[in-house]
């Protein structure tokens, strides 16, 4: 079996555990994670150089033949979000020096957030139904202690809703699985999709299937299940939430394209369905943002908003729609995982999260504004940012599938979100500190955090300016995507029958 | 046999269901606990429950009289996680006990979407502050037993 397939999971395990041994060393902790987040990005990067060649890295874990052993599939989707989750990864990690002002927090810190990487690795590169269910767990256990950490009652008040929406979505995921089984006596996703395609499976396969994705709904905050998502991302540790903001939705979406691609290829009732999810949770997101005066706050309902942009193009289900969705989900991990790590620096420096009592930071600190300018344009879409193309594309395949709501309602939702970033920026930025001088911070020891920012903004910049290249490689993507069988025929030259 | 098994599995998930509308978070936990048995049941299910064979394959093949192994696999996988997950449902229940003087999941959301707390002001005026990360670094001790003044820092 490819020791290159296995790795992203096989690095955070064992940064994991050699973070838990290091335990009394502080300064060794941080060290150990930051070369695991590192070694993940290099692994992750490695597997997208071998994916973008066309082929689909297949392996049996074990040496078993599917359907008994469990499938672990690299295409170019799975290998560019584990690169992404890499970089993603690394920048908390480095953003998380700049507060290590409580040494026990970051203790348990690191090992927890590399426990949270294996579940979101695991997720992506699993070919197994009941495996993704267990990666899913993984990574919830370790969203679950890193969301508390820190403590305090608005912080235990915010898991509390976490939790349980959470553990009640998991569990719909666990029945839907249990049903798939009983129904098709198979868990290999590849396995599955052929026979989904061979229309050999009774209706209560694609009863089952409806219930995954309403599970999985859940997880990606689509409209009408999102509520969870902006009553507990804000009370977290700032790189904790803007870990959870990058990546953990994403995993949601993540699964909803892999699962409604595999098993229901061709347009039908379901793209209708998501369709108009989609078309809902833009809009409801971005009009719960304008409700808003705090900047996490704010920031989580765009969360919700963008999650629609990307189930929009699963919805549209033409290549070019997929190859947007695959854009923006690598376009928005970056972004917005920065604007929330630029909100906490924003805070630190102001003393508050709550725009009212913030301010002078355009006179104070003109590099951030820089910094917060670039992600924030490129969520709404200006060219030549990232989100611009990503929006381009998304904007073109509705108007190419005559899906004239979809298009108006993703432009509309854009223009929302520029008033939403220009809430931020007058409030944050251009008005005087409330407070006069006395109510600004010192900026000492923040110079780690604004590398990750640098770093992560120069991404964004370097998407948009070089969205040829990207743009190649979400179109070949999505060309996987709309042919299952190459996908189904990997799986078998792995070992599969 | 199939007939009780699906009926039990009704009623749990309804208890738990109904549980988890209740207004006391010790009943919603409880309920996810209740609600996660029953799917735990149903999943369990799946593999067929009148085997009467053990599922050894042989020479010959499978028996046919055995019941899929693979369900109950699952189900021993999805039990030791559910447990992992109440027991940290268990243990976000008894801090919230201890942080709130009732935990009604009303007064739960009320504190989460309460205005977020200002930071804590630094200890020392910033012309000092070099001296204090050096000092923050060596005597870890002194910072991290302060945990109050931390609590609701959102940084």
């Amino acid at each position: 079996m490819n020791a290159l397939v296995v790795s992203p999971l096989i690095i955070p395990l064992a940064t994991l555990v050699a973070t838990l041994l290091a335990r009394r060393a502080p300064r060794l902790v941080a060290a150990l994670s930051l070369l695991g987040a590192l070694a993940l990005t290099a692994a992750g990067l490695a597997l997208v150089g071998l994916a973008a060649q066309g082929e689909i890295l297949a392996s049996q874990a074990g040496g078993w033949a599917a359907p008994y052993g469990i499938t672990l599939v690299i295409d170019r989707l799975s290998a560019v979000m584990v690169a992404i989750t890499g970089i993603v990864g690394l920048a908390t990690l480095v953003f998380a020096l700049a507060h290590d002002d409580d040494p026990a927090r970051c203790r348990d810190f690191h090992p927890l957030v590399h426990g949270l990487l294996v579940g979101v690795c695991g997720a992506f590169i699993t070919g197994d139904v009941f495996n993704l269910y267990v990666w899913f767990e993984v990574l919830l256990v370790g969203s679950f202690a890193l969301l508390v950490l820190g403590g305090g009652k608005r912080r235990l008040s915010g898991t509390v809703v976490y939790v349980v929406l959470n553990l009640v979505a998991t569990m719909m995921f666990l029945l839907a699985a249990g049903m798939l089984y009983g129904a098709t006596g198979s868990l290999n996703m590849a396995l599955l999709a052929r026979a989904f395609a061979a229309g050999e499976v009774p209706i209560t396969a694609h009863a089952a299937v409806v219930l995954m994705l309403t599970a999985f709904s859940i997880k990606a905050a689509l409209f009408p299940v999102f509520g969870w998502l902006p009553a507990s991302y804000h009370v977290a540790w700032t790189p904790v939430s803007a870990l959870f903001a990058g990546l953990l939705t994403k995993v949601g979406v993540y699964a909803l394209i892999r699962i409604v691609t595999l098993f229901w290829p061709d347009a039908g009732v379901a793209h209708e369905v998501l369709l108009w999810v989609a078309c809902a949770t833009m809009l409801i997101g971005v009009l719960g943002a304008a409700a808003q005066t705090e900047v996490r706050r704010i920031l989580s309902f765009h969360i919700v908003s963008q999650v629609g942009y990307m189930i929009l193009g699963l919805a549209l289900a033409t290549p070019l729609a997929l190859a947007g969705a695959v854009f923006y989900l690598i376009h928005h991990i970056v972004v917005k995982a920065n604007l929330f790590f630029i909100g906490g620096i924003a805070a630190r420096l102001t003393g508050s999260e709550r725009l009212a009592a913030m301010g002078g930071l355009y006179a104070r600190a003109p590099w951030l504004a820089l910094l917060f300018a670039i992600p924030a344009l490129s969520l709404a879409g200006i060219p030549p940012l990232s989100g611009f193309w990503a929006k381009l594309v998304l904007v073109k395949a509705s108007l190419e599938t005559s899906a004239w709501i979809a298009a108006a309602v993703a432009l509309v939702t854009g223009i929302f979100t520029l008033l939403s970033m220009s809430k931020i920026w007058n409030e944050a930025f251009l008005k005087p500190h409330p407070a006069g001088r006395e109510g600004e911070r010192s900026a000492a020891g923040l110079q780690p955090a604004v590398w990750a920012v640098s770093v992560l903004a120069a991404m964004t910049v370097l998407i948009g300016l070089a969205a040829g290249p990207v743009m190649d490689y979400a179109v070949a993507a999505a060309e996987q995507l709309t042919t299952p069988l190459g996908y189904i025929n990997a799986v078998i030259r792995a070992g599969g029958r | 046999m199939e007939i009780i098994v699906s009926i039990t599995v009704g009623v749990l998930v309804a208890i738990g269901i109904w549980m988890m509308l209740d207004r006391g978070l010790l009943r919603v936990v409880l309920g996810v606990i209740v609600l996660g048995n029953g799917v735990n049941l149903a999943v369990f299910s799946a593999g067929r429950l009148d085997g009467r064979a053990a599922a050894f394959v042989t020479e010959a093949g499978a028996p046919a009289l055995a019941a899929n192994p693979l369900p109950q696999a699952l189900v021993l996988t999805a039990i030791v996680i559910g447990f992992a997950l109440f027991v940290f449902a268990l243990a976000v229940l008894k801090r919230s006990w201890e942080l709130h003087d009732n935990v009604e999941t009303d007064r739960i959301t009320a504190v989460a979407e309460e205005p977020s707390p200002d930071l804590p002001a630094p200890p020392v005026p910033a012309g000092a502050d070099a001296g204090r990360r050096t000092a923050g670094g060596k005597r870890a001790p002194t910072t991290a037993g302060t945990p109050a003044a931390h609590e609701d820092g959102t940084t």
